[in-house]
């Protein structure tokens, strides 16, 4: 079986699995939070594309994920476009953004590169809080339309997970394809030497900003369907808090691994909604999470399996 | 082929390299020597575009490079091998000699995620003539190993291997033999022979002289940023300066 085989076989299981869960799922509660999951796992997705595979960090993308939110809301509510098109407006518009700011931002490394994405997600919150007349400031905008497909309207508890997860879905599949392409390999290539990659012919800068930018409009999409689904946002989704929490799903999960990043993203949905105390102390948590993790388990969750497969299959083999 | 003209270099108060002038043969291979610190990884920095000469010019094939950035470069058919030897280090030996073609393939990020008809026939051929890189350096049993995990020698190979993919017209190697086993560095012997066989111009950094006097057509010696001589191995091997400043305190 090639690994391209074994690909498609593990995503169509996913998949299956994906899709018949609501069946089995009892209320709307657990849908909701299955929802979130989706949402959560398109976002580190997105994100482990620039942090798992090029190795360039952000601390900024829980802003892309609220512009693309504000962008459909104001767009939907102000200027009666429709959910769709404000959808693929705000991809553009932060995909635009994104591919701006990106060429000075990663021409930074390492802590400078944090730092100024930081930076970033801080300008563009202290943004949705301020232009009050445009979002609603800190109490939040409400009224934002439901997305519709000919009779389908996407506003029960049920549409919305296969709404999201139609999304969600596509996402992965996309990346597990990009991962195994000669783009793929010249992000890791840039993530193992910078130096090298240059010398082998790969245009290391615009790469950077390329990857950057793709990852940004995948946030937005998920920004747009978050405001479509929920129909009400704050920018409290959207701070500093979350742009860690996305790091954090991201190394959980394992550093360029796809299924990682969905393994992140539940684990880190679910905790707050077994922990209550999560929420004082959830950034606390967040912190000791990575640092466990990169102490214990660099490889993630993912790599964690992978190395266990591997210790069982030599203790079978001797 | 590739011509280095007057090139100077320096680092805060230190001059790496001082008015360095020499050209390289095309399908021949010429030894660069010199002691540690002489100014041989410079000089290949320069000609790679990862460094900026002070003042100097490099022309490849006539073409004026000195501005060029690597990635340029590497298109333009000059590739190099590090001292350190710089591998991908999380990806496999294959995925790194696959590294090695990007420039001879085109398939963007919008037709590699949706996999486009164009880009399913692309990747087939990168994965064959990676293959074949592997087998021509003899390091195809290592494939599916990870580049990092890779004993020293079998990294060298594989770095040739990777530059190798590009099809370049000159390819500069900075200490092949540095690290290597008597055993090792016969077989690298081979293999560059091999490499000039098949028409593509070397450019070698060495310190193994026997490797040098073996391979060489010309060397080319430096010393504290000073080019001493230039000639055939026997020329330079009875070159009493040469001899000075390997065994004086140059
Ligand atoms: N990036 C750098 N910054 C400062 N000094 C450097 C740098 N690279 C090389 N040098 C200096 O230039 C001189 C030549 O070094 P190098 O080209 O590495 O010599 P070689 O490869 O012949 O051993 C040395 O004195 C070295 O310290
Ligand atoms: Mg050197």
């Amino acid at each position: 079986m090639t690994k391209s085989q074994r690909d498609i076989i593990i995503f169509t299981a996913f998949g299956l699995a994906v899709m018949i869960t609501p069946l089995l799922l009892r209320g709307n509660y657990l849908l909701n939070v299955f929802v979130f999951i989706g949402i959560n796992t398109m976002l580190a997705v997105a994100l482990n594309l620039l942090l798992g595979f090029a190795g360039q960090i952000s601390l900024g993308h829980a802003a892309f994920f609220g512009l693309g939110a504000y962008i459909s809301g104001i767009l939907t509510t102000r200027y009666a476009f429709d959910p769709w098109m404000a959808m693929v407006a705000a991809a553009l518009c932060v995909g635009v953004i994104a591919f701006i700011i990106g060429f000075p931002i990663l021409k930074l490394k390492g802590h400078y590169l944090a730092m100024a994405t930081l930076g970033f997600g801080i300008i563009v919150y202290i943004i949705f809080n301020e232009t009050v007349d445009w979002t609603g400031g800190p109490s939040g905008m409400s009224g934002i339309p439901n997305l519709s497909l000919g009779p389908i309207i996407f506003d029960s508890y049920m549409t919305n997970y296969y709404l999201i997860w139609v999304f969600t879905l596509l996402t992965m599949l996309l990346s597990v394809n990009l991962a195994n392409s000669r783009i793929g390999r010249a992000l890791r290539a840039i993530h193992d030497s910078e130096v090298a990659a240059r010398v082998m012919g790969v245009n290391v800068r615009l790469l950077k900003v390329q990857i950057f930018t793709v990852s940004a409009l995948i946030s937005a999409l998920a920004g747009s369907l978050y405001a479509h689904t929920m129909t009400f946002i704050a920018p409290a989704s959207f701070g500093f808090n979350f742009s860690v929490e996305l790091v954090t799903m991201v190394i959980i999960g394992g550093l360029g691994s796809i299924y990682g990043s969905f393994l992140g993203a539940a684990i880190l949905t679910l905790l707050p909604e077994f922990l209550r105390v999560f929420h004082d102390f959830d950034i606390v948590i967040y912190g000791l999470l990575l640092i466990v993790m990169t102490i214990f388990m660099p490889g993630g969750l993912i790599g964690g399996f992978e190395a266990l497969a591997a210790a069982i299959n030599r203790r079978k083999e001797a | 082929m590739l011509s280095l003209q007057r090139i100077t270099k320096t680092f805060g108060g230190v001059t790496a390299l001082e008015d360095i002038s020499f050209n390289v043969e095309s399908g021949a291979i010429t030894g660069v020597i010199g002691p540690n610190g002489a100014g041989k990884t410079t000089l290949f920095n320069i000609a790679t575009g990862l460094y900026s000469q002070d003042t100097g010019d490099v022309y490849l094939g006539g073409q004026n490079i000195s501005r060029l950035p690597p990635e340029r470069l590497a298109r333009l058919g000059m590739i190099r091998t590090f001292q350190n030897v710089e591998l991908f280090g999380q990806m496999t030996v294959l995925e790194n000699v696959m590294v090695g073609l990007h420039t001879k393939s085109k398939s963007g990020i919008f037709s590699c995620a949706f996999k486009l008809p164009g880009q399913i026939r692309e990747e087939k051929t990168i994965h064959r003539r990676a293959l074949k890189w592997l087998e021509y350096t003899g390091i195809t049993d290592l494939a599916g190993m990870t580049a990092g995990s890779l004993p020293f020698g079998k990294g060298r190979l594989l770095e040739i291997a990777r530059a190798l993919a590009s099809e370049p017209r000159i390819i500069l190697m900075d200490e092949p033999a540095a690290g290597l086993n008597s055993r090792e560095t016969m077989g690298l012997a081979g293999l560059i022979k091999k490499i000039r066989t098949s028409g593509i111009t070397i450019v070698l950094v060495e310190h193994d002289m026997e490797l040098v006097m073996d391979v060489c057509d010309t060397v080319v010696v430096l010393n504290l940023g000073h080019k001493l001589a230039e000639g055939t191995p026997r020329d330079i091997q009875e070159n009493p300066e040469v001899i000075a400043a390997y065994l004086g305190d140059g």
